[in-house]
Protein backbone atom coordinates (compact mmCIF):
# COMPACT_ATOMS: atom_id res chain seq x y z
CA UNK A 1 0.00 0.00 0.00
CA UNK A 2 2.91 2.24 -0.34
CA UNK A 3 1.65 4.99 -2.64
CA UNK A 4 2.63 3.49 -6.03
CA UNK A 5 4.29 6.95 -7.40
CA UNK A 6 5.84 7.98 -4.25
CA UNK A 7 9.91 8.34 -3.99
CA UNK A 8 9.94 8.71 -7.69
CA UNK A 9 13.55 7.15 -8.70
CA UNK A 10 16.45 8.10 -10.77
CA UNK A 11 15.86 7.86 -15.05
CA UNK A 12 11.92 7.95 -14.69
CA UNK A 13 11.42 11.25 -15.22
CA UNK A 14 14.06 13.03 -18.03
CA UNK A 15 16.68 15.38 -16.82
CA UNK A 16 15.38 18.84 -18.15
CA UNK A 17 11.95 18.14 -16.63
CA UNK A 18 13.44 16.71 -13.40
CA UNK A 19 15.65 19.73 -13.14
CA UNK A 20 12.74 22.06 -13.65
CA UNK A 21 11.31 20.50 -11.23
CA UNK A 22 13.91 20.73 -8.72
CA UNK A 23 14.20 24.35 -9.11
CA UNK A 24 10.42 25.13 -8.19
CA UNK A 25 10.67 22.85 -5.22
CA UNK A 26 13.73 25.05 -4.18
CA UNK A 27 11.70 28.71 -4.94
CA UNK A 28 8.61 26.82 -2.93
CA UNK A 29 11.14 25.65 0.15
CA UNK A 30 12.40 29.48 0.58
CA UNK A 31 9.26 30.30 0.67
CA UNK A 32 8.40 28.04 3.04
CA UNK A 33 11.52 29.12 5.19
CA UNK A 34 10.42 32.63 5.38
CA UNK A 35 6.66 32.14 6.42
CA UNK A 36 7.69 28.83 8.74
CA UNK A 37 10.17 31.63 10.26
CA UNK A 38 7.86 33.99 10.81
CA UNK A 39 5.63 32.05 12.52
CA UNK A 40 7.81 30.43 15.07
CA UNK A 41 11.02 32.34 15.12
CA UNK A 42 13.65 30.67 16.64
CA UNK A 43 11.76 28.01 17.74
CA UNK A 44 11.81 26.83 13.80
CA UNK A 45 14.73 24.56 14.12
CA UNK A 46 13.59 22.60 17.47
CA UNK A 47 9.80 22.52 16.82
CA UNK A 48 9.97 21.62 12.98
CA UNK A 49 12.76 19.30 13.59
CA UNK A 50 10.80 17.28 16.33
CA UNK A 51 7.68 17.63 14.01
CA UNK A 52 9.97 16.09 11.11
CA UNK A 53 10.84 13.77 13.40
CA UNK A 54 7.28 12.65 14.35
CA UNK A 55 6.19 12.76 10.02
CA UNK A 56 9.27 10.45 9.65
CA UNK A 57 8.54 8.06 12.82
CA UNK A 58 4.93 7.91 11.29
CA UNK A 59 6.17 6.80 7.79
CA UNK A 60 8.12 4.19 9.64
CA UNK A 61 4.84 2.72 11.69
CA UNK A 62 2.75 0.17 9.27
CA UNK A 63 -0.88 -0.34 9.78
CA UNK A 64 -3.00 -3.32 9.22
CA UNK A 65 -4.88 -3.45 6.44
CA UNK A 66 -5.99 -7.09 5.85
CA UNK A 67 -4.41 -9.96 6.65
CA UNK A 68 -1.03 -9.73 5.60
CA UNK A 69 -1.15 -6.29 4.07
CA UNK A 70 -0.21 -3.12 5.74
CA UNK A 71 0.43 0.35 4.75
CA UNK A 72 1.68 3.79 5.87
CA UNK A 73 1.35 7.23 6.57
CA UNK A 74 2.64 9.88 4.17
CA UNK A 75 1.37 12.12 6.53
CA UNK A 76 1.60 15.69 4.44
CA UNK A 77 -1.97 16.32 5.38
CA UNK A 78 -1.42 15.16 9.09
CA UNK A 79 0.97 17.79 9.24
CA UNK A 80 -1.07 20.40 7.57
CA UNK A 81 -3.47 20.32 10.17
CA UNK A 82 -1.09 19.86 13.16
CA UNK A 83 1.28 22.87 12.36
CA UNK A 84 0.26 24.53 9.43
CA UNK A 85 0.91 24.11 5.36
CA UNK A 86 4.01 26.11 5.94
CA UNK A 87 5.46 24.57 8.77
CA UNK A 88 4.35 20.83 7.34
CA UNK A 89 5.79 21.23 3.76
CA UNK A 90 9.12 22.50 5.19
CA UNK A 91 8.75 19.38 7.39
CA UNK A 92 7.97 16.70 4.54
CA UNK A 93 10.21 18.29 2.23
CA UNK A 94 13.18 17.39 5.40
CA UNK A 95 11.84 14.40 5.48
CA UNK A 96 12.31 13.50 1.80
CA UNK A 97 15.64 15.00 1.57
CA UNK A 98 17.20 12.88 4.58
CA UNK A 99 15.54 10.26 2.98
CA UNK A 100 17.17 10.22 -0.66
CA UNK A 101 20.80 11.40 1.07
CA UNK A 102 20.77 9.17 4.92
CA UNK A 103 18.27 6.25 3.38
CA UNK A 104 18.83 6.24 0.10
CA UNK A 105 15.07 6.15 -0.79
CA UNK A 106 14.26 8.15 -4.07
CA UNK A 107 16.73 9.04 -6.40
CA UNK A 108 18.90 11.80 -5.65
CA UNK A 109 18.30 13.59 -9.58
CA UNK A 110 14.32 12.96 -8.68
CA UNK A 111 14.60 14.81 -5.29
CA UNK A 112 13.16 17.84 -6.68
CA UNK A 113 10.14 15.85 -8.37
CA UNK A 114 9.63 14.20 -4.82
CA UNK A 115 9.62 17.37 -2.80
CA UNK A 116 7.21 19.27 -5.30
CA UNK A 117 4.29 16.50 -5.69
CA UNK A 118 4.81 14.78 -1.72
CA UNK A 119 5.92 17.82 0.33
CA UNK A 120 3.95 21.01 -1.81
CA UNK A 121 1.37 19.69 -3.84
CA UNK A 122 0.21 17.10 -1.28
CA UNK A 123 0.31 19.31 1.19
CA UNK A 124 -1.24 22.86 -0.80
CA UNK A 125 -4.17 20.64 -1.87
CA UNK A 126 -4.63 19.11 1.65
CA UNK A 127 -4.99 22.63 2.97
CA UNK A 128 -7.06 24.04 0.79
CA UNK A 129 -9.48 21.06 1.36
CA UNK A 130 -9.00 22.09 5.15
CA UNK A 131 -9.55 25.87 4.80
CA UNK A 132 -12.43 25.34 2.88
CA UNK A 133 -14.15 22.39 5.06
CA UNK A 134 -13.75 24.14 8.38
CA UNK A 135 -15.65 27.05 7.13
CA UNK A 136 -18.67 25.04 5.79
CA UNK A 137 -18.71 22.22 8.24
CA UNK A 138 -19.55 22.61 11.72
CA UNK A 139 -16.76 23.33 14.45
CA UNK A 140 -17.24 19.79 16.64
CA UNK A 141 -14.57 17.47 16.44
CA UNK A 142 -17.06 15.69 13.88
CA UNK A 143 -16.55 18.23 11.86
CA UNK A 144 -12.54 18.34 12.45
CA UNK A 145 -12.64 14.21 11.41
CA UNK A 146 -14.22 15.00 8.05
CA UNK A 147 -12.09 17.42 7.44
CA UNK A 148 -9.29 15.33 8.27
CA UNK A 149 -10.50 12.32 6.61
CA UNK A 150 -11.01 14.59 3.08
CA UNK A 151 -7.83 16.38 3.22
CA UNK A 152 -5.89 13.41 3.40
CA UNK A 153 -7.53 11.17 0.74
CA UNK A 154 -7.74 14.02 -1.28
CA UNK A 155 -3.95 15.09 -0.47
CA UNK A 156 -2.75 11.83 -1.66
CA UNK A 157 -4.87 11.61 -5.20
CA UNK A 158 -3.85 15.05 -6.13
CA UNK A 159 -0.24 13.72 -5.09
CA UNK A 160 -0.35 10.68 -7.49
CA UNK A 161 -1.91 12.84 -10.53
CA UNK A 162 0.95 15.36 -9.99
CA UNK A 163 3.31 12.06 -11.10
CA UNK A 164 0.94 11.44 -13.72
CA UNK A 165 1.69 14.97 -15.06
CA UNK A 166 4.77 14.96 -14.82
CA UNK A 167 5.29 11.33 -16.16
CA UNK A 168 3.13 13.06 -19.08
CA UNK A 169 5.31 15.54 -19.56
CA UNK A 170 8.67 14.17 -19.29
CA UNK A 171 8.33 10.03 -19.25
CA UNK A 172 10.28 9.31 -22.46
CA UNK A 173 8.19 6.77 -23.37
CA UNK A 174 4.18 6.59 -24.59
CA UNK A 175 2.11 4.65 -22.97
CA UNK A 176 -0.61 2.50 -24.86
CA UNK A 177 -3.46 4.12 -22.24
CA UNK A 178 -4.57 7.43 -22.79
CA UNK A 179 -4.22 10.54 -20.68
CA UNK A 180 -7.71 10.47 -19.34
CA UNK A 181 -7.06 6.33 -18.50
CA UNK A 182 -4.08 6.60 -16.63
CA UNK A 183 -5.33 9.49 -14.69
CA UNK A 184 -8.22 7.53 -13.88
CA UNK A 185 -6.66 4.30 -12.86
CA UNK A 186 -4.09 6.28 -10.45
CA UNK A 187 -6.58 8.40 -8.98
CA UNK A 188 -8.60 5.21 -8.30
CA UNK A 189 -5.84 3.11 -6.42
CA UNK A 190 -4.54 6.17 -4.64
CA UNK A 191 -8.47 6.65 -3.37
CA UNK A 192 -8.30 3.48 -2.13
CA UNK A 193 -5.05 4.12 -0.26
CA UNK A 194 -5.83 7.75 0.72
CA UNK A 195 -9.18 6.26 2.73
CA UNK A 196 -6.39 4.20 4.87
CA UNK A 197 -4.48 7.47 5.39
CA UNK A 198 -7.94 9.55 5.78
CA UNK A 199 -9.25 7.16 8.45
CA UNK A 200 -5.87 7.14 10.55
CA UNK A 201 -5.18 10.92 10.07
CA UNK A 202 -8.76 11.53 11.46
CA UNK A 203 -8.36 9.75 14.79
CA UNK A 204 -4.81 11.06 14.94
CA UNK A 205 -6.06 14.85 14.91
CA UNK A 206 -9.51 14.15 16.67
CA UNK A 207 -7.24 12.36 19.81
CA UNK A 208 -4.22 15.53 19.79
CA UNK A 209 -7.69 17.95 19.39
CA UNK A 210 -9.33 16.16 22.73
CA UNK A 211 -5.85 16.80 25.05
CA UNK A 212 -4.47 20.09 23.36
CA UNK A 213 -7.02 21.59 21.19
CA UNK A 214 -4.36 24.67 21.06
CA UNK A 215 -2.08 22.28 19.54
CA UNK A 216 -4.27 21.68 16.08
CA UNK A 217 -3.74 24.47 14.29
CA UNK A 218 -6.55 24.08 11.94
CA UNK A 219 -8.94 25.04 14.57
CA UNK A 220 -6.89 27.56 15.99
CA UNK A 221 -8.28 31.38 15.74
CA UNK A 222 -11.23 32.56 13.42
CA UNK A 223 -9.59 32.67 9.99
CA UNK A 224 -7.89 29.09 9.92
CA UNK A 225 -5.26 30.45 7.32
CA UNK A 226 -4.12 33.01 9.67
CA UNK A 227 -0.18 32.61 10.79
CA UNK A 228 0.07 34.14 14.23
CA UNK A 229 2.53 32.28 16.53
CA UNK A 230 1.03 29.65 18.90
CA UNK A 231 2.05 30.85 22.60
CA UNK A 232 4.62 28.99 23.32
CA UNK A 233 3.80 26.04 26.42
CA UNK A 234 5.90 26.61 29.73
CA UNK A 235 4.43 23.81 31.91
CA UNK A 236 3.40 20.21 32.09
CA UNK A 237 3.62 17.25 29.31
CA UNK A 238 1.42 14.37 29.06
CA UNK A 239 3.93 12.15 29.60
CA UNK B 1 7.35 -1.86 13.22
CA UNK B 2 8.86 -2.60 9.88
CA UNK B 3 10.14 -0.31 7.90
CA UNK B 4 13.74 -0.03 6.40
CA UNK B 5 14.79 3.08 7.63
CA UNK B 6 17.08 1.97 10.84
CA UNK B 7 19.02 5.13 11.47
CA UNK B 8 22.78 4.05 11.11
CA UNK B 9 22.25 0.93 8.88
CA UNK B 10 23.91 2.22 5.64
CA UNK B 11 26.89 3.47 7.59
CA UNK B 12 29.77 0.95 6.77
CA UNK B 13 32.78 2.30 9.35
CA UNK B 14 36.14 2.30 7.96
CA UNK B 15 39.32 4.69 7.67
CA UNK B 16 39.52 4.07 3.56
CA UNK B 17 40.46 7.47 0.81
CA UNK B 18 36.79 7.61 0.58
CA UNK B 19 35.77 7.78 4.24
CA UNK B 20 38.76 10.21 4.84
CA UNK B 21 37.18 12.51 1.54
CA UNK B 22 35.68 15.86 2.95
CA UNK B 23 31.89 15.40 2.61
CA UNK B 24 30.71 18.32 0.42
CA UNK B 25 33.11 17.41 -2.21
CA UNK B 26 31.32 13.72 -1.71
CA UNK B 27 28.30 14.91 -1.77
CA UNK B 28 28.81 17.44 -4.73
CA UNK B 29 30.44 14.23 -7.16
CA UNK B 30 27.42 12.19 -5.85
CA UNK B 31 24.81 14.56 -7.28
CA UNK B 32 27.05 15.78 -10.17
CA UNK B 33 27.46 11.77 -10.97
CA UNK B 34 23.84 11.06 -10.52
CA UNK B 35 23.00 14.16 -13.06
CA UNK B 36 25.25 12.32 -15.86
CA UNK B 37 24.04 9.08 -15.62
CA UNK B 38 20.44 10.39 -15.93
CA UNK B 39 21.02 12.70 -18.88
CA UNK B 40 22.92 9.80 -20.67
CA UNK B 41 20.20 8.37 -23.45
CA UNK B 42 18.72 5.08 -22.87
CA UNK B 43 19.96 3.76 -26.36
CA UNK B 44 24.45 4.01 -25.20
CA UNK B 45 24.24 0.80 -23.49
CA UNK B 46 28.16 1.23 -23.68
CA UNK B 47 27.79 4.15 -21.28
CA UNK B 48 25.67 2.73 -18.53
CA UNK B 49 28.60 0.07 -18.57
CA UNK B 50 31.43 3.03 -17.86
CA UNK B 51 29.11 4.17 -15.05
CA UNK B 52 29.22 0.94 -13.88
CA UNK B 53 32.86 0.15 -14.31
CA UNK B 54 33.06 3.95 -12.12
CA UNK B 55 30.77 3.03 -9.28
CA UNK B 56 33.13 -0.06 -9.24
CA UNK B 57 36.06 1.32 -9.00
CA UNK B 58 35.01 3.83 -6.45
CA UNK B 59 33.54 1.07 -4.20
CA UNK B 60 36.97 -0.73 -4.45
CA UNK B 61 38.57 2.67 -3.08
CA UNK B 62 35.78 2.82 -0.08
CA UNK B 63 36.69 -1.01 0.42
CA UNK B 64 33.18 -1.52 0.03
CA UNK B 65 32.34 -4.96 -0.78
CA UNK B 66 29.91 -5.59 -3.27
CA UNK B 67 27.78 -7.59 -1.75
CA UNK B 68 26.85 -5.50 0.98
CA UNK B 69 25.99 -3.26 -2.11
CA UNK B 70 24.12 -5.78 -3.55
CA UNK B 71 21.92 -6.25 -0.64
CA UNK B 72 20.92 -2.76 0.25
CA UNK B 73 20.28 -1.89 -3.24
CA UNK B 74 17.32 -4.41 -3.10
CA UNK B 75 15.72 -1.67 -1.30
CA UNK B 76 14.79 0.15 -4.83
CA UNK B 77 12.86 -2.97 -5.92
CA UNK B 78 9.38 -1.17 -5.22
CA UNK B 79 10.17 1.41 -6.67
CA UNK B 80 11.35 0.13 -9.95
CA UNK B 81 8.05 -1.53 -10.04
CA UNK B 82 7.10 0.50 -13.22
CA UNK B 83 10.49 -0.52 -15.09
CA UNK B 84 8.98 -4.06 -15.57
CA UNK B 85 5.30 -2.64 -16.18
CA UNK B 86 6.45 -0.35 -18.88
CA UNK B 87 7.22 -3.42 -21.90
CA UNK B 88 3.49 -4.69 -21.26
CA UNK B 89 1.88 -0.66 -21.13
CA UNK B 90 4.11 1.37 -23.46
CA UNK B 91 2.55 2.19 -27.20
CA UNK B 92 4.55 1.73 -30.37
CA UNK B 93 5.69 -1.50 -32.56
CA UNK B 94 5.86 -4.81 -30.41
CA UNK B 95 8.04 -7.85 -30.31
CA UNK B 96 6.80 -11.50 -29.39
CA UNK B 97 8.88 -12.74 -26.13
CA UNK B 98 8.21 -16.38 -24.80
CA UNK B 99 4.57 -15.83 -25.61
CA UNK B 100 4.64 -12.24 -24.67
CA UNK B 101 3.44 -9.42 -26.56
CA UNK B 102 5.86 -6.29 -25.53
CA UNK B 103 6.21 -2.96 -26.08
CA UNK B 104 10.03 -2.39 -27.72
CA UNK B 105 9.80 1.66 -26.38
CA UNK B 106 8.68 0.15 -23.55
CA UNK B 107 11.53 -2.26 -23.34
CA UNK B 108 14.30 0.39 -23.80
CA UNK B 109 11.79 2.54 -21.17
CA UNK B 110 12.18 -0.34 -18.83
CA UNK B 111 15.88 -0.49 -19.48
CA UNK B 112 16.68 3.05 -18.97
CA UNK B 113 14.77 3.55 -15.44
CA UNK B 114 16.60 0.21 -14.29
CA UNK B 115 19.99 1.23 -15.09
CA UNK B 116 19.46 4.99 -14.11
CA UNK B 117 17.56 3.91 -11.14
CA UNK B 118 20.42 1.49 -9.92
CA UNK B 119 23.35 3.67 -11.10
CA UNK B 120 21.94 6.52 -9.22
CA UNK B 121 21.49 4.55 -5.78
CA UNK B 122 24.70 2.79 -5.90
CA UNK B 123 25.96 6.31 -6.09
CA UNK B 124 23.88 7.04 -3.05
CA UNK B 125 24.78 4.05 -1.14
CA UNK B 126 28.64 4.89 -1.43
CA UNK B 127 27.67 8.07 -0.41
CA UNK B 128 26.24 6.93 2.78
CA UNK B 129 28.03 3.78 3.39
CA UNK B 130 31.38 6.30 3.70
CA UNK B 131 29.48 9.06 5.33
CA UNK B 132 27.99 9.25 8.69
CA UNK B 133 24.91 11.06 8.98
CA UNK B 134 26.47 14.37 10.76
CA UNK B 135 28.96 14.91 8.15
CA UNK B 136 26.33 14.60 5.17
CA UNK B 137 24.64 17.80 7.47
CA UNK B 138 27.86 19.46 7.80
CA UNK B 139 28.41 18.93 3.94
CA UNK B 140 25.15 19.92 2.72
CA UNK B 141 25.60 23.08 5.49
CA UNK B 142 28.74 24.02 3.29
CA UNK B 143 27.30 23.70 0.49
CA UNK B 144 25.15 26.87 1.38
CA UNK B 145 22.03 24.89 2.02
CA UNK B 146 19.85 27.45 3.93
CA UNK B 147 20.88 27.30 7.94
CA UNK B 148 17.17 26.38 9.31
CA UNK B 149 16.70 23.50 6.69
CA UNK B 150 19.71 22.04 8.37
CA UNK B 151 19.03 22.65 11.40
CA UNK B 152 15.59 21.39 11.18
CA UNK B 153 17.65 17.90 9.90
CA UNK B 154 19.82 17.88 12.32
CA UNK B 155 17.22 18.00 15.61
CA UNK B 156 15.14 15.34 13.50
CA UNK B 157 17.90 12.79 13.20
CA UNK B 158 18.50 13.31 16.47
CA UNK B 159 15.09 12.83 17.82
CA UNK B 160 14.00 10.43 15.74
CA UNK B 161 15.63 7.08 17.58
CA UNK B 162 13.45 9.03 20.47
CA UNK B 163 10.25 9.06 18.70
CA UNK B 164 11.08 5.57 17.52
CA UNK B 165 11.91 3.98 20.72
CA UNK B 166 8.60 6.02 22.31
CA UNK B 167 6.29 4.49 19.44
CA UNK B 168 8.01 1.21 19.97
CA UNK B 169 7.16 1.14 24.07
CA UNK B 170 3.29 2.34 22.92
CA UNK B 171 2.75 -0.40 20.47
CA UNK B 172 4.44 -2.99 23.19
CA UNK B 173 1.61 -1.37 25.93
CA UNK B 174 -1.27 -1.92 23.64
CA UNK B 175 -0.37 -5.21 22.35
CA UNK B 176 0.34 -6.23 25.89
CA UNK B 177 -3.10 -4.67 26.72
CA UNK B 178 -4.71 -7.22 24.09
CA UNK B 179 -4.92 -5.23 21.34
CA UNK B 180 -4.06 -7.36 17.63
CA UNK B 181 -5.31 -5.48 14.95
CA UNK B 182 -6.07 -7.12 11.60
CA UNK B 183 -8.41 -4.64 9.68
CA UNK B 184 -8.03 -1.21 8.40
CA UNK B 185 -11.27 -0.55 10.47
CA UNK B 186 -9.19 -1.64 13.61
CA UNK B 187 -6.81 1.20 13.82
CA UNK B 188 -8.51 3.36 16.50
CA UNK B 189 -5.67 2.10 18.77
CA UNK B 190 -3.22 2.68 16.59
CA UNK B 191 -4.12 6.39 15.19
CA UNK B 192 -4.90 7.08 19.02
CA UNK B 193 -1.12 6.11 19.41
CA UNK B 194 0.33 8.40 16.86
CA UNK B 195 -1.73 11.02 18.22
CA UNK B 196 -0.08 10.47 21.86
CA UNK B 197 2.79 10.32 19.86
CA UNK B 198 2.44 13.63 18.02
CA UNK B 199 1.71 15.53 21.42
CA UNK B 200 4.97 14.01 23.08
CA UNK B 201 6.77 15.24 20.26
CA UNK B 202 5.45 18.61 20.15
CA UNK B 203 5.89 19.00 23.84
CA UNK B 204 9.61 17.62 23.65
CA UNK B 205 10.59 20.11 21.37
CA UNK B 206 8.57 23.01 23.38
CA UNK B 207 10.95 21.84 26.17
CA UNK B 208 14.39 21.45 24.12
CA UNK B 209 14.05 24.91 22.84
CA UNK B 210 13.40 26.60 26.41
CA UNK B 211 16.48 24.37 27.31
CA UNK B 212 18.17 25.94 24.43
CA UNK B 213 16.82 29.44 24.90
CA UNK B 214 18.31 28.89 28.72
CA UNK B 215 21.34 28.48 27.31
CA UNK B 216 21.78 31.31 25.34
CA UNK B 217 20.37 30.21 21.90
CA UNK B 218 19.22 32.83 19.43
CA UNK B 219 18.33 30.79 16.11
CA UNK B 220 22.36 30.63 15.15
CA UNK B 221 24.06 27.26 15.45
CA UNK B 222 27.89 28.49 17.60
CA UNK B 223 30.29 29.24 14.63
CA UNK B 224 33.35 26.93 14.97
CA UNK B 225 31.05 23.12 15.62
CA UNK B 226 32.26 22.31 11.83
CA UNK B 227 35.18 24.00 11.03
CA UNK B 228 37.33 21.39 11.05
CA UNK B 229 37.91 19.16 7.61
CA UNK B 230 36.98 21.43 4.98
CA UNK B 231 37.73 19.93 1.57
CA UNK B 232 40.73 21.18 0.12
CA UNK B 233 41.62 21.74 -3.52
CA UNK B 234 43.38 18.22 -3.44
CA UNK B 235 40.31 16.48 -2.33
CA UNK B 236 38.02 18.95 -4.31
CA UNK B 237 40.19 17.85 -7.29
CA UNK B 238 39.58 14.05 -6.70
CA UNK B 239 36.27 13.99 -5.92
CA UNK B 240 35.60 15.98 -9.06
CA UNK B 241 37.41 13.10 -10.96
CA UNK B 242 34.73 10.44 -11.12
CA UNK B 243 31.78 12.72 -12.41
CA UNK B 244 34.21 14.83 -14.31
CA UNK B 245 34.42 11.13 -16.21
CA UNK B 246 30.76 10.14 -16.51
CA UNK B 247 30.28 13.80 -17.86
CA UNK B 248 32.61 13.04 -20.93
CA UNK B 249 31.28 9.54 -20.97
CA UNK B 250 27.61 11.19 -21.25
CA UNK B 251 28.88 13.65 -23.82
CA UNK B 252 29.83 11.19 -26.17
CA UNK B 253 27.28 9.40 -25.39
CA UNK B 254 24.59 12.47 -26.45
CA UNK B 255 27.32 13.26 -29.33
CA UNK B 256 27.33 9.59 -30.58
CA UNK B 257 23.57 9.01 -30.33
Amino acid sequence: MDGLALHIADGVIETPVAAGFAALAVAVVVVCLARGRRALDDRLAPMAGLVAAFVFAAQMLNFPVLPGVSGHLVGGALAALLVGPWVAALCVSVVLVVQALVFADGGLSALGLNITNMALVGTAAAYLVIVVLLRVLPRTLAGLAVTAFAASMISVVVAALAFVGEYWVGGGVELRAGLGEVTGVMAGVHALIGIGEGLITAVTVVTVARVRPDLVYALRGARPASTTAPAPVTGGSVE
Amino acid sequence: MAGGHDAHVLYRPGSSPMHRLAPEAKLAATVAFTVAVVSTPREAFWAFGGYAVLVGLVAAVARIPPGWLARRAAIELPFVALAFALPFLAAGPRVDWAGLSLSVDGLLGGWNILAKATLGLLASLLLVGTTTVRDLIVGLDRLRCPAPLTQIATFMLRYLDVLVGESRRMRVARLARGDDPRFLWQVRGFAAGLGALFLRAYERGERVWLAMRARGWTGRMPAGLSATGVATARQWSAAASVPAVAAAVAIAAVVTA
